[in-house]
């Protein structure tokens, strides 16, 4: 990892991976690399936490380990396990050729080569590297106690072998979608940011770098239609994957430009329910495409 | 405000020459100490302004600022910013704070928008009369677009601390009586067994410690744990005789940890965290603290559509027991009513309603709120009493209701 020194270089990392911040993420993640502490990342879905931690390990040039939290993870499937089949055919190995010193066979059973590295264990043997860990809010708070200790000393400790301590701290990313309360205790080691949607002029920076095949034009109204609906009520305002997505589709069926006929029938892009179709119809986008429109 | 100066003044000096400078400085002589006294000032005032900013977060907050440009005001506005709040609610204080405190310099720092406003405001449906019954001084002002259902919106504090004796005994009939638990489901995670799957890591861990000699597998099944209950309830005027006892009802049912209560009245107001409270008068002065709105008009619809958008449908109503406590008068739209309360039955895993009407003689479900709601939910229930109240009970457990809305035969508490 080439160092990084301050957060407009945090900053310029970032935009030639294609991810576009502001002075408050570029800060965020600075203070991440320097302080050696976790960046706890809310927002609504789709506003660009999980690309976050893709776009750090691209900047800094280290691998991307991802950790999908779901409800009932365990130390086993995050951190570690023991590779049982092959334990006991060392077992048997080792009976078959009379080996009779149970004390040395128990220490080659936990041996490190049938230990299973799981996420977290190999973003602490893996140096650098970027640990992103998705949706901590679906896990259950028995597992943000176990997190707590990893993620403030960078360190584990297994039985069977001792203590494991990563010489270079992995930078870490962890992201919520506020289905529930994270504990204190585990944001309390993390610096929190909050995602907002972008405003026009970075949203549409964003989906003119990430697709740069799509005419500016389309990328302008495209933008300006996704901003008119945020503004609705909706159940759920679309992010700006939701907008990357959207100007895919358009792109792929061939348009240079949108109008409102068009807009109406691709609306599936964006909007993910019914209710929100129904009320997007009620938007004049016609006017919202002539006020971007020339 | 007196350190303001030593914050603003460099950060002005730094804006209008050199880049580099201060940057240079920051290994070297490092922080002149009243700028440290400075931001502690301001942790300070962030917490004097609800902001949990432990040791801890402070801490972290001056390493930030060291690693940062201590003079430049973005630099400490957002090391401030990451290190002291810990929730989308602390970011709305944190900009106030940082602008008194700070001072609003001519070119802010960022444009300061932090939180988008909450999505759904209601809209002014209903003039507010000019009527208010509260003494001035402890007139509270509501947000400027609040929908008033009834005539006029009561916003006094209520101290639900003040019992009679005949009260407190109910009460303590009510804490014993109630460990409100959702009826139980299966999770992802295992434990121990005598039957179920084998256990791979403890049966091998046997074999092991038996030379690989075949041994018993030990086995392993899913852990079972009690559903998210969630309890909504109504503190509005036509409510008023049961809120006490409901509340207190909440309390002791929000002493399993997975319950989460809020009451609905002229607003939407979480109060899981003030009910935490052990003791039960604590908790209530807490509550009665945190609901600004005993008292008022109802309006269901809107206040539901609240929850789920901005609880609900994120998680906590995902597989729960939602209980509705509430008479259902819907002063707004009952359509928008029906509309959420259907929502609400996609997400839900059971939605209970309690109506403390429901036991009246001759008592049908003819208000329009209640009515539109019906067909949502999966138990309707009385609320009126102890007994409705153990029988609401053990139907978050569980128990089954008939089609007249009463649970079959006998049950026991465990």
């Amino acid at each position: 990892m080439t160092s990084i020194d301050s957060p407009e270089q945090v900053r310029s990392r970032l935009e030639q991976t294609g991810y576009l911040v502001d002075d408050g993420l570029a800060i965020a993640c600075f203070l991440a690399l320097r302080l050696h502490r976790p960046v706890f990342c809310e927002g609504d879905a789709g506003v660009g936490k999980t690309a976050l931690a893709s776009a750090l390990a691209e900047a800094l040039d280290a691998p991307l380990i991802r950790l999908q939290c779901h409800e009932g993870i365990d130390a086993s499937q995050a951190l570690y396990d023991w590779d049982f089949p092959r334990q006991l055919l060392h077992l048997r190995a080792a009976e078959a050729a009379g080996v009779r010193d149970a004390e040395r066979l128990e220490r080659e059973l936990y041996d490190r080569r049938f230990l299973v590295a799981r996420p977290l264990l190999r973003a602490l043997q893996t140096q650098p590297s970027v640990l992103l860990v998705d949706e901590i809010d679906r896990a259950d708070d028995e597992f943000e106690a176990f997190l707590l200790e990893l993620l403030s000393e960078f360190q584990v400790t297994i039985p069977e072998l001792g203590t494991l301590r990563a010489e270079v701290p992995p930078v870490v990313v962890l992201t919520s979608n506020r289905t529930r309360e994270v504990h204190d205790a585990l944001k309390r080691r993390c610096l929190y940011h909050w995602f907002d949607h972008p405003g026009f002029g970075r949203e549409l920076a964003i989906v003119r770098r990430r697709l740069p095949q799509v005419s500016a034009r389309l990328a302008e109204q495209v933008t300006a239609l996704v901003q008119a609906l945020r503004a609705e009520d909706l159940l759920k305002p679309p992010g700006v994957a939701e907008t990357l997505d959207w100007a895919r589709a358009l792109d792929a069926l061939g348009a240079n430009e949108v109008d409102a006929e068009l807009a109406v029938v691709t609306l599936g892009s964006v909007l993910k329910y019914r209710e929100d179709t129904d009320r997007a119809r009620g938007l004049d986008f016609a006017a919202v495409l002539a006020g971007r429109g020339a | 405000m007196r350190n303001t100066a030593d914050v603003t003044g460099p950060a002005q000096d730094r804006r209008a020459g050199h880049t580099t400078d201060a940057r240079a400085g920051r290994h070297g002589e490092g922080r002149r100490p009243e700028g440290d006294a400075a931001l502690l000032g301001f942790a300070r005032a962030l917490r004097a302004a609800g902001v949990a900013a432990s040791a801890e977060r402070v801490h972290a907050f001056l390493r930030a600022v060291d690693a940062l440009r201590p003079g430049l005001r973005t630099d400490v506005y957002w090391a401030g910013r990451v290190t002291l709040c810990g929730d989308r609610d602390d970011l709305e204080r944190y900009e106030r704070v940082f602008a008194a405190y700070f001072g609003t310099d001519g070119t802010p720092a960022r444009p300061a928008r932090t939180t988008p406003p909450p999505r759904p405001r209601p809209v002014l449906r209903e003039a507010p009369a000019g009527s208010r019954t509260g003494p001035p001084g402890e007139r509270r002002q509501g947000p400027p677009t609040a929908t008033l259902a009834s005539s006029a919106e009561v916003l006094r504090h209520r101290d639900v601390a003040e019992l009679d004796p005949t009260e407190r005994a109910q009460v303590r009939r009510l804490l014993a009586a109630f460990a409100l638990r959702g009826q139980p489901r299966r999770t992802a995670r295992r434990r121990p067994a005598r039957r179920g799957d084998v256990d791979p890591h403890r049966t091998v861990r046997e074999l092991l410690r038996l030379g690989g000699e075949p041994a018993l597998l030990r086995r392993h099944a899913r852990a079972e744990r009690p559903r998210r209950v969630v309890l909504l309830v109504d503190v509005s005027g036509s409510m008023g005789p049961y809120a006490d006892a409901l509340l207190r009802f909440a309390h002791a049912a929000a002493r399993g940890r997975r319950t989460e209560v809020f009451t609905i009245g002229t607003r939407l107001t979480r109060v899981t965290r003030e009910l935490s409270h052990r003791d039960p008068d604590l908790a209530m002065a807490a509550v009665a603290e945190a609901v600004p709105d005993w008292r008022g008009g109802t309006r269901l619809g809107e206040l539901l559509r609240e929850f789920l958008d901005r609880w609900g449908q994120r998680g906590m109503a995902r597989g729960a027991v939602v209980v509705l406590l509430s008479d259902g008068w819907e002063r707004g739209d009952p359509h928008l009513l029906a509309a959420q309360m259907r929502r609400l039955h996609g997400l839900a895993h059971r939605v209970i309603w309690s109506n403390p009407r429901k036991a009246r003689p001759g008592y049908a479900p003819l208000a329009a709120g209640m009515a539109a709601a019906l067909p949502s939910v999966d138990d309707f229930v009385e609320g009126h009493s102890l007994a409705a109240l153990e029988r609401l009970a053990a139907v978050v457990q569980g128990a089954g209701t008939d089609a007249a809305g009463q649970v079959p035969g006998s049950w026991e508490r465990s």
